[in-house]
């Protein structure tokens, strides 16, 4: 089976990265960048599924030249080759389309990407291409044991692949959704599905050597022009830090007559 | 091509509270674009939520069939779109619920509309320029979209839930002939609680990894919660562990909410907790460690072993 796996540069999610001063961008230069957090479990269940049924596991990015670096990290978790997409853009939708020429020349029966990307949230990606592809998507795709499960532990695929068909179990609000989509598909990972393997140093030396295509957006017949653009930042409200109570009965009290929430 | 259409959520019957919030933001929409509020509900036998919806906007397209029972993202994302057309649609909102983000960007894409996610207001007084955070909630973005057509998933606990209108509006059919899908609905393990719903609930109780292990929740999390008619939440850890179902996360990746009051027990406060519960009225920490993070954020914090604080809490309430 051939799955593509997304992976998305993006700046590193335990640092503050801070606006320009005039408001209009953020600085990012001297920020580390790392692979989306969502992604590493992408590829992980990428590799699972490889392994259960052979094939091929492609990685793909579209962003700034550097991004290579995020495609040789998940080279080195055991991905067999990398496709960058260059391009300078926060838009999503300009993502989306890049990313369905090369599933379109790829032609995969599977594609694992992240819920969000922990840059800006977004949410969208996955859903855009299932939409562009006219694919059946599952998102937020989970396990129902736990991460501390001895399956985890025997490192088993949580999506599961039989005759054509792939079985997700999936995060929803108020429990989870079992659903069962025909290939090819979209598949967008949750925190739960899998614990991301660390890459070994024979991985690295490996990654090395894989080899990474790399296009422009113009290459691939992609209109570059963003449909949502940031135009301005801002920093939210922050909140003050409060009073540290002594005891219990302070507390209850604080909040019985000062607060008023009791 | 002025007006803003709202895509309903509903379970078990009912209408999401969520979409009240999303009809807010609509109103406020309208008034910017000179339309009206429109509704869009989609399902089988769904007749009384677009009856509910009708209270709060002018005309509900109503699309019921068989083959809306289950809100399958592959169907309903067509729904949208049509029911974009009928409405004449500059807008499209849906609450950035678990529902609503896995819909709403698939329909933006069969429209080849721009969409924006989780938004959280208008960067000004007038015109469609919108507010969404980024970075975990460090930095609040101003967006806009290029296309005529604009998507936008609104965050919950950003908006009022709407008031009932003077009269309530009209409901058409409105008939989606949906090619038979490649997604099929299996089955839903639905989290039993008699709590009340963690993004609706005035209160919530959450616990983290001070808690030690599973017993934790039943132990000390659930009687503090039963005492304040509270709703359970987590930190992403324990739910990690499986000490709790995934939907009680709160933060970045899991839910937002804003009770009045966020109790925060054995939760270290990083950045993407926070992200979800920052918006609290008050907030208390409880935790051993002063340095915990938490308390950057608390109104009231507690320095002291929870396992002696909660039950003792508990008794007093
Ligand atoms: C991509 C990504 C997304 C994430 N999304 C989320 C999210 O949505 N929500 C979320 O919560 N996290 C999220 N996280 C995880 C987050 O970074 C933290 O790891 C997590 O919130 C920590 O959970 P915790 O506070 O329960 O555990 P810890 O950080 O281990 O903190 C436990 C706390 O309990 C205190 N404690 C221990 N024993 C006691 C005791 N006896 N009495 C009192 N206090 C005690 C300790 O002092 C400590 O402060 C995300 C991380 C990443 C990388
Ligand atoms: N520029 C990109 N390159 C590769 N993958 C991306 C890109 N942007 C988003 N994705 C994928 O889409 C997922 C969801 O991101 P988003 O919708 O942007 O929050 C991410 O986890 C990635 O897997």
């Amino acid at each position: 089976m051939k799955i593509l796996v997304t992976v998305k540069r993006v700046t590193d999610y335990e640092r503050k990265v801070k606006i320009a001063p005039d408001g209009k961008s953020l600085l990012t230069d001297g920020m580390s960048f790392v692979a989306n957090p969502f992604d590493e479990i992408a590829v992980e269940e990428a590799l699972r599924l490889n392994k259960a049924h052979g094939g091929e596991v492609v990685v793909v990015s579209v962003g700034p030249k550097d991004s290579t670096q995020e495609i040789r990290k998940a080279l080195a978790m055991g991905a067999h080759r990398g496709i960058l997409v260059t391009a300078e853009t926060v838009d999503s939708d300009v993502y989306a389309r890049a990313l369905q020429q090369l599933v379109e020349k790829e032609q995969p029966e599977l594609v694992i990407m992240g819920k969000q990307n922990t840059d800006d949230d977004a949410n969208q990606e996955g859903q855009l291409l299932a939409g562009y592809l006219n694919w059946p998507q599952a998102t937020f795709a989970s396990k129902e044991a736990g991460l501390d499960s001895a399956d985890e532990k025997a490192q088993k695929p949580g999506l599961v692949v039989d005759n054509g068909q792939l079985t997700v179990v999936r995060e929803a609000d108020g429990g989870l959704e079992h659903l069962s989509v025909d290939l090819p598909a979209i598949v967008t990972t949750d925190l739960r599905l899998n614990q991301p393997r660390f890459a070994s140093l024979p991985g690295i030396m490996k990654a090395k050597k894989k080899k990474v295509e790399e296009f422009s957006l113009g290459d691939l017949g992609v209109d570059p022009a963003p449909k949502l653009t940031y135009v301005a930042y801002s920093e939210p409200k922050e909140r003050q830090a409060g009073q540290i109570v002594e005891n219990i009965d302070a507390l209850v009290d604080r909040l019985r007559n000062e607060a008023k929430v009791i | 091509m002025s007006n803003i259409l709202v895509v309903a959520e509903h379970n078990d019957g009912t209408l999401a509270k969520a979409t009240l919030t999303c009809v807010s933001f609509a109103q406020e929409a309208a008034k910017r674009t000179g339309g009206v509020v429109h509704g869009l509900v989609t399902g089988s036998g769904t007749s009384a939520v677009a009856e509910e919806l009708a209270k709060y906007v002018s005309v509900v397209h109503h699309a019921d069939a068989p083959a809306f029972e289950h809100s399958l993202a592959e169907t309903k994302a067509q729904a949208i779109t049509i029911g974009a057309d009928a409405a004449q649609a500059s807008v499209v909102a849906m609450a950035a619920t678990a529902h609503g983000k896995d819909t709403l960007p698939r329909a933006a894409a069969l429209n080849g509309a721009g969409m924006a996610s989780d938004i959280i207001g208008f960067a000004a007084d007038s015109g469609l320029q919108f507010l969404r955070p980024i970075q975990a909630g460090n930095i609040i973005a101003a967006c806009e979209i290029a296309t005529e057509r604009k998507y936008v998933s609104t965050r919950p606990t950003d908006f009022e839930a709407a008031e009932e209108l003077q009269s309530p509006g009209t409901v058409q059919a409105l008939t989606v002939n949906v090619p038979s899908p490649k997604t099929r609905f299996v089955q839903f393990a639905k989290v039993a609680s008699n709590r009340p719903q963690l993004t609706e609930a005035t209160t919530v109780v959450s616990g983290g990894r001070g808690l030690k292990d599973a017993k934790g929740f039943p132990e000390l999390i659930e009687p503090l919660a039963d005492k304040l008619s509270a709703a359970i939440g987590a930190s992403r850890a324990v739910v990690d562990s499986g000490w709790v179902p995934n939907d009680m996360q709160v933060g970045q990746t899991g839910k937002v909410v804003a009770p009045n009051l966020y109790i925060a027990v054995g939760i270290s406060g990083a950045i993407q907790h926070v992200a979800g519960m920052k918006g609290s009225k008050t907030i208390v920490a409880i935790n051993k460690d002063p340095e915990a993070p938490i308390f950057q954020v608390a109104d009231y914090g507690l320095v002291e072993d929870l396992f002696k604080a909660i039950p003792e809490l508990t008794s007093k309430l």
